[in-house]
């Protein structure tokens, strides 16, 4: 006797008590602290917070832990709860000239005003597994230097720009109001703050693909890291009844700004031209592939011949969110029996002809063959 | 950084009311234009996109603590999204919700329509995927928006007599595109094209969400929906030659379950509720008319 | 800057429901126009001359998203300054900007021209206008066809603009854009989308 399945709400219940289960693990090993996971899986939480677009570190370490370490889930979970909060406005734009900075690198200057600085990086590490970590050994203090206030981290397009080589950083006009595409209906092509905004909350893995396809021939680039920079730079809000500024705090940003060769065009000169990158945290993998995009979607701005996935705005965009590429793409194990037990009809009919035609042909081949 | 005692308190059916009145404009705009896709900024909803963002917008706007609510995937209640979705609301707004067509206010769907005629005083609120029926045809936004505005529809034609040229006939079952008012060409929504012709002249409001590509759309009562066809390969939906094996319902949409490893196979109503109130009205089906030989 | 208080009273006592509550009867009023919908008291009760429909109708669908255009009567300080308060929306003078716009009793209409009609690309970028009446009983017979209509429906309203049928009938040839109409009368409105078609009825 056929019966049909119910139970849809038990067996939601029951599935997400397992999910609990699976998500503590091994109960006689501590669980794991959101001080823990914030404080010692740091570019975890920066990348959550850069795709969530929300600066809390413990919100996100919350999400990670929630979501057993996915990360676009805790991307997914944190976004869904940035979107109930109310919005009382934009900040001032970040003066990144008078970052804190903890990290700088330029790969265009030897040395320059301010120095280079390695800073917390992984770069000259050696891919060694390090056995140390398996156990909890001590760990040295950091020697850090006192920060000269005497000199100024002028940033590299600012060299560039005193000898006229570089492109000005591009005016919006005055009564422009800064957008914000969580807000509003997204329309091509975008003006450069909104898309922007949705570089720096796109998919790191799928910025650095696309900016990588640059590099291969894929859209015409010849990038120099300008600058990297990491620190912490002041947020600072306008408060209207006030009639100034009040500063919300400090958060960790890296800003990318790429240099790029330009030939030159009837009406610009010959000169370089930027891509910028700027994402919440310290991700120099994401701020870089985010420059490199920017450039390559500047590509009609700036009169350049449209040939790459990387230039093509609607593409990029319609695709960098990966809250929403994952939605989609795993939407398709929802039932869809419904369209299928449609489409099985259909393939089943044309069978049905497709081989009722192939036999007359056979017997038409058979009569003639007689004849 | 932030307090984390009160996460968790959320607006009458989770949006906040600022968010409910800019979905409530472009309902009002998409009900004055209808089959016109309004931009809307679509919110991140704690549910996926792509399972039912739009329809849960759509219906946390216009939903009030008197509505009754039914939710259905496939035609059915208890399919889990849907079980999903009546709970998200259950919890949200503190509505009531029912399985019975009859009985709701507002009903959520992915995929099908109701059997039961609607009426009135019911809106038919539609999860949408991709809501531009020029898509698949044409990928940019961009061009689809000017084929709309210009009213230039020849792709749509090209595409569905190509289907004719190649197998005899519209290879298109489900998303079957539509024609509103005599103006724009609209997505279903994927439907089967079996359910198409419930949507011309229905007595009740049709409102369409798409969560992840930010539109709203709407047929309202008593307006011209009409499948896209050709004089010579008029629109037709599909047949099933047998009725449904547990309430003996012929002219409806079935379900293939299969029963064994062996081929063994029957069809039932895809719609559980319409199912279930004709088993309560006496009709049998072929499965249930004999129990005692299946048993045997 | 100083407020009347008036301008602080007489909005939604309970704004989440009774917000859903005439956004309902305006979904039902779009999508079934010339079905004459009631706001009932509820104890919104806006600045004269506003309406107390008009005026629920500007609490449940104006914010600081939306700028608003009022006719001479109706561009008072206090009514500014009531839906400054209690929406967030603020008063244009350009009825190019204005998402909304209401129109007092009496008031001569001699064109929607300037107001947005929206574009072939995204005619919803419209201005919804609300145009207080007399009543909806002793007018001229008018007959209703269209999306939403079965049929015909009639409407009778009294202390329609002068020119309001001729710019109606402008209105309707621009489809898809044009505006949206909402004509109220006391806690009483009709909707009139772009796709109404108005004939007058000869008795």
């Amino acid at each position: 006797m056929y019966v049909a399945v119910k139970g849809g709400e038990a067996a939601i219940a029951n599935a997400h008590r397992l999910l609990a289960d699976r998500r503590r693990g091994d109960r006689s090993v501590p669980s794991i602290t959101i001080e823990q996971i914030a404080g010692q899986l740091g570019l975890a939480v920066d990348r959550v917070m850069a795709e969530a677009s929300l600066y809390d570190r413990s919100l996100a370490a919350l999400a990670i832990r929630q979501a057993r370490g996915d990360m676009i889930e805790a991307i997914f979970i944190l976004r869904a709860y940035r979107t109930t909060l109310p919005r009382f406005g934009t900040s001032r734009p970040l003066d990144t000239t008078s970052m804190a900075i903890e990290r700088r690198i330029s790969a265009t200057y030897k040395d320059l005003p301010g120095g280079q600085m390695l800073g917390a990086t992984f770069d000259y590490t050696h891919r060694l597994l390090d056995p140390s970590l398996l156990t909890d050994a001590p760990v040295e203090e950091p020697a850090l230097r006192q920060p000269d206030d005497e000199v100024s981290l002028m940033r590299v397009s600012e060299i560039l720009a005193q000898e006229d080589l570089i492109e000005a950083d591009g005016e919006l006009p005055a009564d422009h109001v800064t957008g914000d595409l969580t807000r509003e209906p997204l329309e091509f092509p975008m003006s450069r703050d909104l898309r922007l905004q949705a570089l720096a909350r796109g998919d790191e893995g799928f910025l650095l693909a696309l900016g990588y396809s640059t590099q291969r021939g894929y859209g015409n680039a010849h990038p120099f890291v300008g600058e990297i920079r990491i620190g912490e730079v002041e947020v600072e809000f306008d408060v209207p009844e006030l009639g100034f500024a009040v500063s919300l705090g400090c958060i960790q940003v890296t800003e990318c700004q790429m240099v790029n060769q330009f030939k030159g065009s009837a009406k610009a000169p010959p000169q370089f031209t930027r891509g910028y990158g700027l994402v919440f945290g310290q991700s120099e993998r994401k701020s870089m592939s985010m420059s490199l995009v920017d450039r390559a979607l500047r590509a009609t701005e700036l009169g350049e011949d449209i040939t790459a996935a990387a230039q093509d705005e609607e593409f990029v965009i319609s695709h960098s969110d990966n809250v929403q590429s994952t939605g989609f793409v795993e939407h398709l194990k929802l039932p869809h029996y419904v369209d299928f037990q449609a489409e099985l009809d259909l393939v089943r009919r044309m069978r049905r002809d497709f081989e009722a035609s192939r036999q007359a042909g056979n017997d038409d081949d058979f009569m003639e063959a007689a004849q | 950084m932030s307090s984390h005692a009160d996460l968790a308190t959320y607006n009458f059916a989770y949006l906040d009311e600022q968010t409910k009145r800019m979905i409530r404009r472009a309902i009002l705009k998409a009900i004055a234009i209808p089959g016109y896709q309004v931009p809307f900024a679509s919110r991140e909803m704690p549910m996926p996109y792509g399972w039912g963002t739009g329809g849960v917008q759509v219906t946390a706007s216009i939903i009030g603590a008197d509505d009754v609510l039914k939710v259905i995937d496939q035609g059915a209640d208890d399919t889990t999204n849907a079980v999903s979705i009546r709970a998200f609301f259950q919890k949200v707004a503190d509505i009531a919700v029912t399985t019975k067509t009859d009985e709701a206010t507002i009903i959520q769907t992915r995929h099908r329509i109701p059997e039961t005629r609607l009426k009135s005083n019911q809106v038919l609120v539609y999860q949408v995927p991709i809501p531009e029926p020029l898509r698949f045809l044409e990928p940019r936004e961009t061009e689809t928006r000017k084929m709309h505005a210009l009213e230039e529809y020849g792709l749509m034609h090209v595409k569905l007599y190509e289907d004719i040229a190649r197998n005899g006939h519209i290879a298109t079952t489900y998303s079957y595109p539509v024609k509103v008012q005599g103006r724009y060409v609209m997505s279903p929504s994927p439907t089967p094209k079996f359910d198409n012709p419930k949507m011309h002249m229905s007595d009740a409001l049709q409102l369409f969400g798409a969560g992840r590509e930010k539109r709203i759309y709407a047929v309202p009562p008593h307006t011209e929906v009409v499948s896209l066809d050709f004089e010579d390969h008029p629109f037709e939906v599909q047949k099933f030659d047998r009725p449904c094996a547990l309430c003996g319902a012929e002219h409806v949409y079935l379900d293939e379950v299969i029963l064994d490893d062996k081929g063994g196979r029957m069809f039932v109503c895809s719609d559980t509720d319409h199912c279930e109130d004709r088993r309560a009205d006496g009709h049998v089906g072929e499965l249930l008319a004999k129990p005692q030989e299946a048993a045997e | 800057m100083t407020m009347k208080t008036e301008a602080l009273t007489g909005g939604f006592a309970e704004p989440v429901h009774q917000a859903q509550g005439v956004f309902k009867l305006m979904m039902d009023g779009m999508a079934r126009p010339g079905t004459i919908q009631t706001v009932g008291g509820g104890g919104t009760v806006p600045p004269a001359p506003l309406g107390i429909a008009a005026g629920a109708i500007a609490l449940t669908l104006c914010d600081h998203d939306t700028p608003v255009w009022l006719s001479a009567q109706l561009a008072s300080p206090l009514i500014a300054d009531w839906l400054a308060f209690h929406t967030g929306a603020t008063v244009t003078q350009e009825k190019a900007e204005a998402r909304f716009a209401f129109i007092e009793a009496g008031k001569a209409l001699s064109s929607f021209g300037l107001f947005s009609i929206g574009t072939q690309e995204y005619p919803d970028r419209s201005a919804t206008i609300v145009i207080e009446i007399a009543n909806f009983e002793n007018g001229q017979l008018l007959s209703l066809s269209g999306p939403g209509i079965l049929g015909t429906r009639e409407i009778r309203p009294e202390g329609l603009p002068d020119a309001f049928l001729r710019l109606w009938a402008d209105n309707r040839v621009l489809f898809p854009r044009g505006i949206d109409v909402v004509l109220a009368a006391a806690d009483r409105f009709v909707c009139l989308p772009r796709t109404s078609k108005i004939t007058v009825r000869e008795i």
